[in-house]
């Protein structure tokens, strides 16, 4: 009978640490180098932080206490910026479906319009909603305008692609069911596969509203509406108390929206 | 005593009558199909389906029952063979023509296939989608009242009407395949097929909903062809009993002739 007691099995152990095959090696060394390479590259300097606290602090000394001078200016702004992230999340929400819908494999009725699809959502994605919005500036002027649409294309980026993967993923036994008795390619994407991804759509367009709120105040800074421009005014005009207000309604509006969203989020999946 | 066993014993020997068989609703023809270019899952199936005939489909785990039934309606497409469904050619069939074809097949599956999040009266009105497009057979909400009332209709036929307003996904497995039987029957259908509409179930809601689904089918008249790992399900509810086994059909034979036992040796 052989021995297997504990410590005679020693010859069949794995080591505790893969070794690396050679090509896998000079790839880590690479991209170690690099990443050295790239901390001088970005400037990382302790001395300039620790004499830069004195600033911060002296700035932050001007912060407060905020100045409540320009508050109804400010809410106005903050309730433009919220109006902009609105419009343009639910806008690019609805042009993601369609879009969504060619990008998935199995619903797309062409693989032409397939890669279409991905390529358009791909592009929204990768553009900064900072880019789109000088874009749009340029194209339709300053203002609300300008912001909103590229909040539009932003919401596309970002819901297009997780909505095509939500539908790719939604379980396939309703729609083989409806295949079955025969109903069309339609029919089935709006009775089985929508309903399917449905909370994943739901999750999907909250975190974008989450995140184009966000986005909707650094869009002023480029002169694309919202509370941004507010905000660039008071910092140039080293109005600091009144920059400290904006920054604190900035944080409650946020703050208000992801709890509004994380609740919404709750009661509907 | 049959009257033509008394005729016979008389002496007499009948003149035969004239008799057409009826056209069947299926007929199966050297039907194949395999997976991944490997050896054929089964080959030369051939079986046909009279109108308001009960077939069952027996045979092991892997043999291809549910493929068979599959290939049917082309939700797979087979690999060889001729399927002639309502006297049309399956196979050369286009997008559209497939579609109105299917229409008059009902396909009740082993998980249900409901979809989940809807209610049951919207998950029994997609079965009017065979026979209607548009956003009225999507959500009962949209649908017009004929379609809720038939729909209702069918929920009583299975005795679930009280149930209409309820989410699928808060069911239990006997509801929910009652459910799928309803929205069957909701496409009007000329032939259902059933892949072990009760292998999900308990035994006890297995008997119930086995019960109730044969006898919707033959009020009906409905012709049935439908698969099973119950040997008792298969010869009390089919008039004939086909069996899969090693990629052959090696059992074509009325269910009356058969016993449990006998069946069992075909699993062998």
């Amino acid at each position: 009978m052989r021995d297997t007691s504990i410590g005679t099995l020693t010859a069949g152990m794995p080591s505790r640490f893969e070794r690396p095959g050679r090509v896998a090696f000079i790839l880590y060394v690479v991209g170690i180098a690099f990443f050295v390479i790239s901390i001088e590259g970005a400037e990382m300097s302790l001395s300039a932080l620790i004499t830069g606290l004195p600033n911060m602090g002296r700035m932050v000394t001007d912060m407060l206490p905020p100045s409540p001078d320009r508050l109804v200016a400010v809410g106005w702004a903050l309730l433009e910026t919220f109006e902009m992230a609105l419009v343009g999340t639910a806008f690019g929400v609805l042009l993601s479906l369609p879009f969504g819908i060619f990008a998935t494999r199995g619903l797309t009725p062409s693989p032409a319009l397939y890669h279409l699809s991905r390529a358009v959502i791909a592009m929204s994605r990768t553009v900064p909603d900072l880019v789109w919005a000088l874009f749009f500036v340029v194209a339709v002027g300053l203002g609300p305008f300008a912001g909103t649409l590229a909040l539009v294309m932003d919401t596309l980026g970002f819901c297009g692609r997780f909505f095509a993967e939500a539908m790719e993923e939604a379980e396939s036994g309703p729609r083989e069911a409806l295949t079955a008795l025969g109903a069309t390619r339609s029919g089935t994407i709006f009775s089985a596969v929508i309903p399917a991804a449905m909370p994943s759509f739901v999750n999907t367009s909250l975190f974008a509203l989450e995140k184009a709120t966000r986005s909707s105040v650094v869009l002023g800074l480029v002169g694309a509406g919202g509370i941004g421009i507010e905000l660039k005014v008071s910092m140039d005009m080293f109005e600091y108390d009144e920059a400290a207000t904006i920054i604190f309604a900035i944080f409650a509006l946020v703050v208000v929206v992801e709890r509004a969203s994380a609740a919404f989020r709750r009661r509907i999946i | 005593m049959s009257a033509q066993a008394a005729v016979l014993i008389a002496g007499v020997i009948p003149t035969p009558a004239v008799r057409t068989l009826p056209t069947p609703e299926l007929a199966v023809s050297g039907l194949a199909k395999g997976f991944d270019r490997g050896a054929p899952v089964f080959s030369d199936v051939s079986f046909d389906l009279a109108p308001g005939q009960s077939v069952s489909l027996i045979g092991p785990n892997g043999a291809g029952k549910s493929t068979v039934l599959r290939c049917c309606v082309r939700l797979i497409e087979p690999d060889h063979g001729s399927i002639r469904l309502f006297e049309t050619e399956v196979c050369s069939l286009g997008y559209a023509a497939l579609r109105t074809l299917r229409a008059k097949v009902g396909f009740v599956f082993q998980r249900h296939n409901l979809v989940p999040r809807l209610s049951v009266l919207t998950n029994v009105i997609h079965g009017a989608q065979a026979r209607q497009s548009g956003p009225g057979t999507w959500f009962h909400g949209l649908a017009p009242r004929r379609l809720r009332e038939e729909a209702l209709h069918c929920l009583d036929l299975v005795g679930l009407a009280d149930l209409a307003g309820r989410r699928a996904d808060h069911l239990s497995g006997g509801q929910s395949q009652r459910v799928a039987i309803a929205r069957a029957l909701m496409q009007r259908p000329r032939i259902v097929f059933a892949d072990e509409p009760v292998a999900s179930l308990d035994p006890s809601a297995g008997e119930e909903v086995m019960g109730l689904f044969v006898d919707l089918i033959r009020r009906h008249k409905l012709s049935l062809l439908f698969t099973s790992h119950n040997l008792r399900h298969a010869i009390d509810y089919s008039d004939r009993l086909l069996g899969l086994r090693q990629g052959r059909l090696q059992l074509d034979a009325p269910s009356a002739c058969q016993d449990v036992e006998s069946l069992r040796a075909f699993y062998a």
